[in-house]
């Protein structure tokens, strides 16, 4: 019907559209609007739990609040390479696209190593979940009694911020794929090796990063369905996603580790 | 994407052209520097209510940098900008009615 609008000429050169943009771009911001009730819940059952509890533990020491600051430093500079790359893609400037495609992941990498540098710091000190596995030691440790007497503090953090790191981890794998394409793949594999061989067995990144494993098994597939050459249309669309992301910790840095730092 | 998509979407490319780079550069900057305000003022002991309103007010403008200048909504007809930012901010704001039912808990003492 619309193409025949176009090819026709009914009603012009095109059909002028609703929302003034493509039904990709607003598909994805539908998904985006659902994904912030998500968060949304996710931030206000924190800030529940923060409100309603009078000893709230304080665990985020300057150590732990320069991490989240660097990390957050990390997913504002890749916001701006993604928008450079949705501009180079517009120019038609391949080259400069794959660059600031790739710049961007780098950025989200560091994010989702430091992120799990944190992680394993807290489990390390005892604050901790009762799925994870045991660190040895840990039992003994500075919050081994902040993981019993407030378990809504762990239980917040790891479901939100592990919420937050898999959503980058999926960002990271779909610019990959805008990117690269199928030669993602491969990448992809290397990065589950590594991240699967080069954890300790009690750590939760350990099992973890099957997800990675599974990312690849289903990129495959989609590639395989759907083979295309990516346009910037592609490019701005998975842009919105990753912004979104962004936009998502902005909450997350202040609620979670800035209203919990402990001051001496 | 079929002709007419295509179409659209060279139409938004177009649009793209012509935002200047360095505008992308200045909300990168003014990002960080509020992130800094941010973590110096989660160490002037305030309390938790105040601090939670200052953080809260400065995240709602750094989120309203991202979504204009690098999801370019600011560019986008009225009708998006009214479809999505109203009814994300009508969810949100239900969300809050909750929120009382904490400083009940608290001053009930079911937790002390």
């Amino acid at each position: 019907m619309s193409d025949a609008a176009v090819t026709q000429g009914l009603a012009g050169p095109y059909e002028p559209s609703l929302f003034g943009t493509y039904s990709k771009k607003v598909g994805m911001w539908l998904f985006l609007l659902s994904d912030s009730l998500t968060f949304g819940a996710l931030l206000f059952a924190y800030t529940y739990g923060r409100i309603s509890t009078p000893d709230w533990p304080t665990p985020f020491h300057s150590e732990s609040i320069r991490n989240a600051t660097l990390m957050t430093a990390f997913l504002l500079t890749s916001s701006l390479t993604m928008v450079l790359a949705v501009r180079a893609s517009v120019e038609k400037r391949a080259k400069a696209q794959r660059g600031w495609l790739l710049a961007t992941m780098a950025c989200g990498i560091a994010f989702v190593i430091l992120h799990g540098h944190e992680w394993t710091n807290l489990i390390a000190q005892g604050l901790t979940l009762p799925m994870f596995p045991a660190a040895p030691g840990h039992t003994s440790a500075e919050f081994s009694e902040v993981a019993k007497s407030v378990p809504q503090f762990p239980a917040t953090f790891f479901g939100l911020t592990g919420m937050h790191m898999l959503h980058v981890t999926i960002g990271v794998i779909y610019l990959g794929v805008i990117a690269l394409r199928r030669w993602f793949i491969p990448v992809l594999l290397g990065f589950w090796l590594l991240a699967w061989l080069g954890t300790p067995d009690y750590s939760p990144f350990h099992y973890g990063a099957h997800l990675l494993l599974l990312g690849a098994i289903v990129i495959s597939i989609i590639l395989w369905l759907k083979p295309k050459v990516y346009d910037n249309s592609d490019v701005e669309v998975a842009g919105l996603y990753w912004h979104f992301v962004d936009l998502v910790w902005m909450f997350i840095f202040p609620l979670v580790y800035l209203m919990s730092t402990r001051i001496v | 994407m079929d002709a007419l998509q295509v179409a659209i979407a060279g139409q938004v490319a177009e649009q793209h052209r012509h935002h200047g780079k360095a505008q992308f550069f200045w909300v990168w900057g003014a990002l960080l520097l509020m992130t800094g305000i941010e973590v110096y003022l989660a160490y002037q002991n305030m309390e938790p209510v105040r601090m939670l309103s200052y953080l809260m007010g400065l995240s709602i403008i750094k989120a309203g940098l991202i979504i204009a200048y690098f999801m370019h909504m600011k560019f986008e007809v009225s009708r998006m900008k009214w479809m999505t930012m109203s009814s994300l901010v009508i969810c949100l704001a239900l969300m809050c009615i909750f929120l009382p039912d904490a400083f009940r808990i608290l001053h009930l003492g079911v937790n002390k």
